[in-house]
């Protein structure tokens, strides 16, 4: 009920492009093992790296399996992982950010410098460091990225709620003593949730590309789990015969990545 | 005019400017608009805020905003046809044959180069002087425009320069080239008046000497009367009148322009005795500062300097100083968010302290801020409604829609007004919202920052007169913070003078016409801009211009003597004393009545 009213003005701009294809690719997600064709581990076809026919709409892969089925899982895990720890990130950093900029002082020099140690180690590299220290697995990987994305996330709130705070109705609200609480949820987030939903759409694309690396490495997400990096790495082979067991994949990274860049491009010249 | 004379230099026939917001309708600006500039004059644009006036003078260099286009009409300057012209035709107009000097230069300069490189630029990439001579002219412009030292001024950076020298500068900038229209859209308006005759007269000398055409929009008469020939005035934008300055200023035809004179005249709106004399809030040698606190006590710059103040129940207390005094640090210190260093609060007999989150919950709702800065005072994204009802219900107040529109009622806002956004109502009415939001708590004190400093004439006076209305209805006191001492006679019942953080005298309103008086108040006083033509002529005669450099205020001595006509061997060394003058005016000055009347 708090958050109802201010919000929908500032969500109309973001509830066009950026938030229908978001939308999109979590249905997607949700429904792709419903409706894939046949099961992910099932070998279907004696033919490896088949092309495109009407009983294997993208052909089958290194094993003879269905890659639409595949693709299908893949994207689900790419895109609900990715999501989980974009929002984990997000939230984290916002929660920080605002909590930095209200109290300023020694909060925020600590976690300011901590945040900034942080986010001077290349992504890449602490991904990897994460999963050789403690193996490769769901949970892991989803705290590894979620860590790994917060402090831009935290950097991006801060600056936008030190912004706010300095205006003058924080300062009147403050003096009619309003609690923290309130001016958190009234007063700061509604002015900031235009950049801070791009800003998740933004990381949300650099947890795709990361994972998706990961798994190309072969470090990310471990068979029987498949993702869109894994997929494109176990069909590699297949370049040499331009198969559409790792044309697809890597198209749909694509897609997913520079569709909603484009997107929230769009947006920002909008405005 | 007869047919004999030359033809105008600036012709602008039937002017329509359209514009659009994000994706809304085509809306008309500026409609129908027609004026002629002949050359050597100086053309006024009247108006208040909306009516388009700035965006007529840009369109004299071929510019509109985003999102605005010049739909129809016929603009010639110079001899060029602006609206025929190309991209690289209007570039090479716009650098030298018209010039535009912007409200805010301190805005418009790159901070990071000296200003030297900045001023000759425009002479550089229009490929009109060699780099010497450019800078040898700028000097010699720097000169004229009375700067201090202006063979090394071109060195500084510009935070190194104050607001009426930048401003100074950027006229120098604009002269370079040697443009044949200049344009001045409310070069002064971010200045205070001492400031603004030093500006107002170095603008009148370059004209005189470079002889160029001008057009100055503003929303001051007193201005147009200083500095134009003739005057244009406009009304949403629509031409409501054209004339010689003073058959404008002095016998306007249309409602509209006799409405404008009308609201700059200044006139008594505090019509009520003096109420008795119980402090409502006592400030007792506040000493407020910024920086590192030093060994003994207090900060390392001290901007307010044991200040007195007492405010009695039921009355209007103004405090008036230039830019930079320490009025709004003082405001804010009784408000309770900048911490002070010295001296005693009392509030309604109760010792007031000094951190908000120490007062009481009655203290806070009794106490209310009004701040400068409407646009940055209401949440963008809460409606008016949200915003007043949120006070209402913090303090327990009945909430209802009823109890909500009688708030707005005080305002006189309509009650419609509760569903627009901030970014929805102009600056009057942001300026009214804000002043509900600090009505709705039920205070007993206002602070007013400055509130109407933003706003045009005609807008502002109608919040004064809603503050008087608000004082005898309401018994609300108020403290007014303000640079404008037209705004600050007719609603003051006592008035502070700060100067340096120093409170130089504190009289009655009535009193404050009178001598004796401190050499600072006479400064003040004339230095506001009156309406007749020959005001800063007097001003000039009378004052000399202010030497460029002012030496520091001496340790010991009185804060004014670096600027003082009048001082004496005593005002380097000690402290002046404060004595009361028989019309009742508390004055801190080593000189007494005699001397100072
Ligand atoms: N946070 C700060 N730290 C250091 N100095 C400051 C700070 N805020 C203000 N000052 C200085 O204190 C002095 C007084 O500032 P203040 O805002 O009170 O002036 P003012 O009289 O309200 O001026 P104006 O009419 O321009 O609003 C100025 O010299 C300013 O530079
Ligand atoms: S004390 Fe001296 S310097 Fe100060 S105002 Fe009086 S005469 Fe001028
Ligand atoms: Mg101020």
């Amino acid at each position: 009920m708090m958050l109802a009213f201010p919000l929908p003005r500032y969500l109309t701009p973001f509830l066009q492009a950026p938030a229908l294809l978001a939308l999109l690719w979590l249905l997607l997600a949700l429904a792709g093992p419903w409706v894939a064709p046949y099961l992910p581990g099932e070998v279907v076809s004696t033919t490896v790296f088949a092309p495109i026919s009407a009983r294997h709409w993208l052909g089958t892969d290194y094993l003879g399996r269905d890659v639409l089925t595949r693709l299908l899982y893949g994207t689900s895990s790419t895109v609900l992982l990715c999501a989980a720890s974009t929002v984990m990130a997000c939230g984290a950093g916002a929660f920080l950010g605002m909590m930095a900029a209200l109290k300023r002082g020694m909060t925020d020099t600590l976690l300011s410098r901590f945040m900034d140690g942080v986010i001077s180690i290349p992504s890449l590299l602490s991904g990897l460091v994460a999963v050789a220290t403690f193996g490769s697995s769901v949970p892991v990987l989803v705290l590894a990225m979620a860590c790994i994305y917060l402090p831009g996330s935290y950097r991006t709130c801060r600056m936008l709620a030190l912004s706010i705070v300095q205006k003058d109705f924080i300062l009147a609200a403050r003096m009619r003593g309003e609690k923290t609480s309130y001016l958190v949820v009234r007063e700061i987030l509604p002015n900031m949730a235009g950049p801070v939903l791009t800003d998740v759409g933004l990381r949300f694309i650099y947890a795709v590309r990361l994972l998706s690396n990961l798994s190309f490495l072969g470090v990310g997400l471990q068979p029987p789990q498949t993702d869109l990096g894994s997929l494109t790495r176990e069909n590699l082979l297949g370049l040499v015969y331009g198969a559409p067991a790792v044309i697809a994949p890597a198209l749909a990274i694509a897609f997913l990545t520079v569709g909603l860049n484009l997107a929230l491009d769009g947006k920002g010249r909008h405005q | 005019m007869s047919g004999h004379s030359p033809p105008p230099l600036i012709t602008v026939r039937n002017l329509c400017l359209t514009g659009r917001r994000a994706t809304g309708p085509e809306t008309t600006i500026v409609s129908n608009v027609s004026f002629d500039v002949a050359e050597g004059e100086m053309l006024a644009l009247i108006g208040e805020s909306g009516s388009g006036k700035t965006s007529i003078a840009l369109a004299l260099t071929g510019y509109a905003r985003t999102g605005c286009r010049i739909a129809q009409g016929e603009l010639r300057v110079a001899g060029h046809d602006v609206r025929t012209m190309g991209a690289s035709e209007l570039r090479s107009f716009r650098g030298k044959t018209i010039a535009y000097i912007a409200q805010n230069a301190g805005a418009a300069f790159n901070p990071a180069l000296p200003l030297m490189e900045q001023v000759i630029e425009p002479a550089l990439t229009h490929h009109i002087l060699p780099r010497k001579e450019a800078v040898d002219h700028a000097i010699a412009l720097f000169e004229m425009m009375a700067l201090p030292t202006p063979h090394t001024i071109g060195a500084r950076y510009p935070h190194e320069c104050s607001g009426g020298q930048l401003q100074r500068i950027m006229a120098a900038m604009a002269l370079i080239t040697e443009p044949e229209v200049v344009i001045f859209d409310e070069p002064t308006t971010a200045l205070d008046v001492t400031t603004q005759i030093e500006v107002l007269e170095a603008f009148r000398v370059a004209m005189r000497q470079c002889g160029f055409t001008g057009v100055y929009v503003t929303h001051d008469l007193a201005i147009v009367a200083q500095m134009a020939d003739r005057a244009v005035v406009l009304k949403n934008g629509s031409v409501q009148e054209e004339g010689p300055t003073g058959q404008i200023l002095n016998k306007p035809t249309q409602s509209y322009t006799r409405q404008l004179v009308a609201a700059s005249q200044p006139h008594l709106r505090n019509h009520d005795a003096l109420p008795p004399a119980t402090p409502l809030l006592d400030v007792q040698n506040l000493m407020v500062g910024y920086g590192a606190i030093m060994p003994n006590g207090h900060p390392r710059h001290t901007i307010v300097n044991s200040v007195s103040l007492p405010v009695r129940a039921g009355e209007t207390l103004g405090i008036i100083g230039e830019s930079g005094c320490g009025k709004s640090t003082l405001i804010r210190a009784i408000a309770g968010i900048q911490p002070w260093s010295g001296g005693n609060m009392f509030f309604a007999g109760e010792p007031l302290p000094p951190r908000i989150e120490d007062r009481t919950p009655q203290q806070r709702q009794h106490l209310q801020l009004v701040a400068q800065n409407a646009d940055l005072v209401l949440n963008p994204a809460l409606s008016v409604g949200a915003t007043l009802r949120r006070v209402l219900t913090f303090y327990n107040e009945d909430a209802s829609d009823a109890a909500l529109n009688r708030v707005l009622d005080m305002v006189r806002l309509p009650a419609a007004v509760a569903g627009r956004y901030p970014t929805q109502l102009s600056g009057g009415q942001k300026q009214r919202v804000n002043l509900a939001r600090a009505l709705a708590a039920r205070p007993r004190l206002v602070l007013c920052d400055e509130i109407t400093a933003a706003l045009d004439t005609v807008v502002a006076a109608a919040i004064l007169d809603l503050m008087m209305e608000l004082k005898r209805e309401l018994g609300v006191s108020w403290l007014f913070v303000t640079h404008d001492l037209h705004a600050l006679r007719s609603v003051c019942d006592h008035v502070a003078v700060l100067y340096a953080g120093h409170c130089v005298e504190f009289s009655t309103a009535s009193a404050l016409n009178a001598p004796p008086r401190h050499p600072y108040t006479r400064k003040l006083e004339s230095s506001v801009p009156e309406m007749h033509p020959g005001w800063l002529d007097g001003v000039i005669r009378q004052n000399g211009l202010k030497p460029g450099r002012v030496a520091p205020i001496p340790a010991h001595g009185c804060c004014y003597m670096p600027r003082c006509p009048v001082a004496v061997a005593d005002c380097a060394q000690t402290p002046p004393p404060t004595w009361q003058a028989p019309s009742g005016a508390l004055i801190n000055c080593h000189l007494q009545a005699p001397d100072l009347s």
